[in-house]
C-alpha cells in the first residue's frame, strides 16, 4: 500500500489487505539501512492472526520517497503521521534497532496511540562506533560490512538459517546495498545521538517488551539494563543463539515471543 | 577503510550452512531422509504453509540436509540463496521457468554443454521460449541478437568443447543494458576458480555431479541468485513483481526484495515441477565440497603438467587450454580466471577418428566415459561417442575434429597418467599407420 505523508510516498506492507478499523494494528519498523522486507515473516503471520499489519519504510528507504530523517523524534511524529495517513487511533509497535528507538519514542511521547511496544535488538543508549560512523559517511561498503558481519552472532557467520537456502548474510548484505547514499549514515547517526532514551522510557505506560539476542555484539544484552530498569514492568525475552538480526536469526523464537503483547 | 574481513573460501567450504546437529550434537550434517516433517500444532502448520516460520513441510518443497548445502553454495558465491535441484539440468529449467514463460525468448553461447544445448535448441521452442545462440567471444553479437521479448543471457564460464572465456563483465553489461539478467553454468570452474557474481552475473547454475562432488557418486544441481538484479526496476519479469495467484497473491519483490528470484523459484518451480534433490544426493556433495580447495589446485596442477606433455608430442597436433599460447582467449582467462582455467580440455591427434579410438581404448588409469570433474581423471572420444550423429563437416563447425579427445584430468600422480598418455599414443600412432 501507497500512502502520502509530508508530500513524500511512503510504502506500507500490509499483506495486500485494507485497513479494518475493527481490527487491531500492528506496526513493523525496521532498523538503519534495511527495510520492511527484515519483517515478511511476521507480518505475514500477525495478519493471519486478525491483525492489521502495517510494515513501514521509512523515508528514503525502499519504497518510501524523500530525504532520510535525522533524528528519531522526528521518526517517530513520522510513525504518528502514517498512523494518521492510515485512520489508525492506535497500535502496537515492534521496532528492530534504530525502529525499537522510535516505537519507544512513540510510546512516551504519544502514549495514546501506542498500546504496546516490542524493542528487537534494542538498547538505550544506542551509541555508534566512530568506525562504523565515518564509514557510513563517507558512503564506504565498509560500514555494510561490518553492521552485517557484527549484526549476526559468531556461529551465525556460518549460518545455519532454518528458512531453507538463503545465506542470512548475503541477504543482509543486499540490503544494505540497496539502500540509497548517506541513508544509512543518517540512520547511524540518529541511534547514536538518541540518549534521551532511558529518560523518555521511564514514560511508557503500555506493556512492552525487549526481545535481546544473546550473542548480539552490536546491542549486548548486558547494555540492556539501565532501558529495562527504565521501563515500568517491562518483559524480557533472550533468544539463545541470537545476535542482532534477530528476525533473521531466530524468526520462530521472536514470533513466540511477539505472542507475549500482540 | 577495509571492514573485518568474512570468512574465506576453505573456511566457507567447511562450515557454511552446517551447526552442530541440534538433536543430536553430530558434528557432520545428518541426512534427513524423511519425506516430510511433524507440525507440533495445527497454527504451527499453517504458519508454515503461510511463510510465517522457518522450517520444513516436505522434502520436494525443503529439507534440513539440502538447506546446509544450499547455503553453503550461496555462501561460496557470494549469493542471497540457493535451489539443490535433482541435476544441473533441473537448475538451469527451474530459472528459466521462473523468469519467463511462453514467447520469450533467450541469448546464449553457442559453447553449451549438450544438455544445455538440447533443451534450448529443441525442447523449450515446443513450449514456446525460443533461443538464439551467438558466439561466446562476442559480446556486440549478445546485444545484437537481444529481442524486446528476450528475458535471459546464458553462457558457460569455460564454453563446451574449445575453452571459450566467456567475458562475464563485458556480457554483463550488454545484458543489464537491456534490463536482463545474466545466467552462468560454472560447473567446470566451481567457486575456487572463478566468483561469477564479482564479475557481474547475477545468477548461477552448477552441475554439482562434477567438481563440486570430485566423487562422481551422485546427480545434483545448484541454482544461486544473487540477489543484485533489480527486476522491478526492469519491468520485464511480472512472475515476480506481480501478484502470484498461485500463492495469494504474493508478489515476490515486495516481499523479498534481494531474494525475490530464488524464493519464486522455491515456493512454485521447486513446488510445481518437483526436480528436487535427494538428501542423501546433498549430503555426499557437502563431502565433496569440504575439500573444493584441496582438489580444485591439484586437479589445475595436474592438469597443467599433463598439457605441457601433450605440447611436446608429434602427434598432438593442438593442445586447447586458455592457459596456454595460441588459445584465443589466453590474455582475458589471466584476466578471469588467474587460478587456472579448470581441468577439462580437449586436444588434437593427428590420425583421425582410427587413431582417437585406439588412442581411448589403450588408456587403463583414465576411465572412457560422458562425465568430468571426477577426482579420477576421465577420457572421452566426441567423434565415436557424444557427436557420433555428426560428419566431419559438422564436427569441425562446434570445433571438434574426428582425432579430439577431450580428458577430465584428476588427482592421480601425474607420472602415472602421463604413462597412460604414452600407452594411448603408441596405440593411436599404430592404428594411424605410424611407427611411433
Amino acid at each position: 500500500m501507497r500512502i502520502e505523508v509530508n508530500s513524500e510516498r511512503v510504502y506500507c506492507y500490509t499483506n495486500s489487505r485494507d485497513i479494518d478499523r475493527n481490527k487491531p494494528s500492528v506496526m513493523f519498523i525496521h532498523g538503519s539501512g534495511m527495510d520492511h522486507t527484515v519483517w515478511t515473516l511476521a507480518s505475514r503471520h500477525f495478519a493471519r492472526h486478525g491483525n492489521n499489519v502495517v510494515s513501514v519504510d521509512l523515508p528514503g528507504h525502499g519504497r518510501s520517497t524523500g530525504d532520510p530523517l535525522v533524528t528519531v523524534e522526528e521518526m517517530a511524529s513520522w510513525v504518528i503521521a502514517v498512523l494518521d495517513a492510515l485512520d489508525i487511533a492506535d497500535a502496537a509497535l515492534v521496532g528492530h534497532s534504530l525502529g525499537s528507538l522510535i516505537a519507544l519514542e512513540c510510546a512516551a511521547s504519544y502514549s495514546e496511540r501506542v498500546r504496546a511496544i516490542a524493542l528487537v535488538g534494542t538498547t538505550s543508549p544506542m551509541p555508534v562506533s566512530d568506525a562504523i560512523l565515518n564509514a557510513a559517511e563517507a558512503d564506504d561498503h565498509a560500514a555494510f560490512d561490518m553492521l552485517t558481519q557484527w549484526g549476526f552472532s559468531k556461529r551465525h557467520q556460518f549460518g545455519g538459517n532454518r528458512n531453507s537456502g538463503i545465506w542470512m548474510i548475503g541477504n543482509t548484505l543486499r540490503l544494505y546495498e540497496r539502500s540509497a547514499p548517506g541513508v544509512l549514515f543518517h540512520d547511524m547517526r540518529a541511534c547514536n545521538e538518541y540518549t534521551s532514551g532511558t529518560d523518555q522510557a521511564a514514560k511508557v505506560t503500555c506493556p512492552a517488551l525487549l526481545i535481546l539476542g544473546a550473542e548480539d555484539r552490536l546491542t549486548p544484552v548486558r547494555s540492556t539494563r539501565a532501558l529495562q530498569e527504565a521501563i515500568p514492568s517491562t518483559m524480557v525475552e533472550v533468544l539463545p543463539g541470537a545476535g542482532h538480526t534477530i528476525m533473521v536469526e531466530a524468526p520462530n523464537a521472536m514470533l513466540d515471543a511477539l505472542h507475549r503483547v500482540l | 577503510m577495509a571492514g573485518p574481513d568474512y570468512p574465506g573460501l576453505d573456511t566457507l567450504a567447511l562450515h557454511a550452512g552446517a551447526q552442530p546437529d541440534p538433536a543430536t550434537g553430530a558434528r557432520a550434517t545428518p541426512i534427513y531422509q524423511s519425506a516430510s516433517f511433524c507440525f507440533p500444532d495445527s497454527d504451527y502448520a499453517a504458519s508454515l504453509f503461510n511463510i510465517e516460520r522457518a522450517g520444513h513441510v516436505y522434502s520436494r518443497l525443503s529439507n534440513p540436509t539440502n538447506a546446509v548445502l544450499e547455503e553453503r553454495i550461496a555462501a561460496l558465491e557470494g549469493g542471497v540463496g540457493a535451489i539443490a535441484t535433482a541435476s544441473g539440468q533441473a537448475a538451469l529449467h527451474l530459472a528459466i521457468i521462473t523468469l519467463m514463460g511462453a514467447g520469450s525468448h533467450i541469448v546464449a553461447s553457442a559453447a553449451l554443454y549438450g544438455g544445455s544445448h538440447n533443451l534450448l535448441a529443441y525442447t523449450l521452442p515446443r513450449f514456446g521460449i525460443e533461443t538464439t545462440f551467438v558466439d561466446p567471444r562476442d559480446p556486440q553479437a549478445f546485444a545484437n541478437a537481444i529481442r524486446d521479448n528476450t528475458r535471459l543471457v546464458f553462457g558457460e564460464t569455460l564454453g563446451n568443447p574449445s575453452l571459450d572465456v566467456l567475458n562475464i563483465p563485458a556480457i554483463a553489461e550488454v545484458a543489464h543494458a537491456a534490463g536482463l539478467p545474466l545466467m552462468v553454468d560454472s560447473t567446470t570452474t566451481t567457486p575456487y576458480l572463478i566468483k561469477p557474481f564479482e564479475l557481474g552475473a547475477d545468477i548461477i547454475q552448477h552441475s554439482a555431479t562434477k567438481f563440486l562432488s570430485g566423487h562422481g557418486i551422485v546427480i545434483g544441481g545448484l541454482l544461486v541468485d544473487s540477489g543484485q538484479f533489480d527486476w522491478e526496476a526492469s519491468g520485464k519479469f511480472p512472475t515476480l513483481s506481480e501478484p502470484y495467484e498461485g500463492f495469494h497473491n504474493l508478489i515476490f519483490t515486495e516481499e523479498f526484495g534481494p531474494a525475490a528470484m530464488i524464493q519464486r523459484a522455491r515456493k512454485e518451480g521447486l513446488r510445481d515441477f518437483g526436480a528436487c534433490m535427494a538428501p542423501t544426493s546433498a549430503f555426499h556433495i557437502l563431502q565433496g565440497i569440504e575439500t573444493l580447495s584441496v582438489r580444485m589446485n591439484r586437479h589445475v596442477e595436474n592438469t597443467r603438467t599433463i598439457t605441457a606433455f601433450l605440447l611436446e608430442q608429434e602427434q598432438v597436433t593442438r593442445v586447447g587450454y586458455p592457459e596456454l599460447d595460441g588459445h584465443p582467449d589466453q590474455t582475458l582467462a589471466r584476466a578471469l580466471l588467474p587460478n587456472g582455467c579448470g581441468a577439462v580440455f580437449s586436444f588434437d591427434l593427428a590420425g583421425g577418428r582410427e587413431a582417437g579410438i585406439a588412442f581411448v581404448d589403450a588408456l587403463s588409469v583414465f576411465s572412457h566415459l560422458a562425465n568430468i570433474g571426477d577426482a579420477k581423471s576421465l577420457v572421452i572420444h566426441p567423434a565415436s561417442t557424444t557427436h557420433h550423429r555428426m560428419d566431419a563437416e559438422a564436427l569441425a563447425a562446434g570445433g571438434i575434429g574426428e582425432g579430439t579427445i577431450r580428458l577430465s584430468i584428476g588427482l592421480e600422480d601425474p607420472k602415472d597418467l602421463i604413462a597412460d598418455l604414452k600407452q594411448g599414443l603408441r596405440a593411436a600412432g599404430k592404428a594411424a599407420g605410424g611407427s611411433r
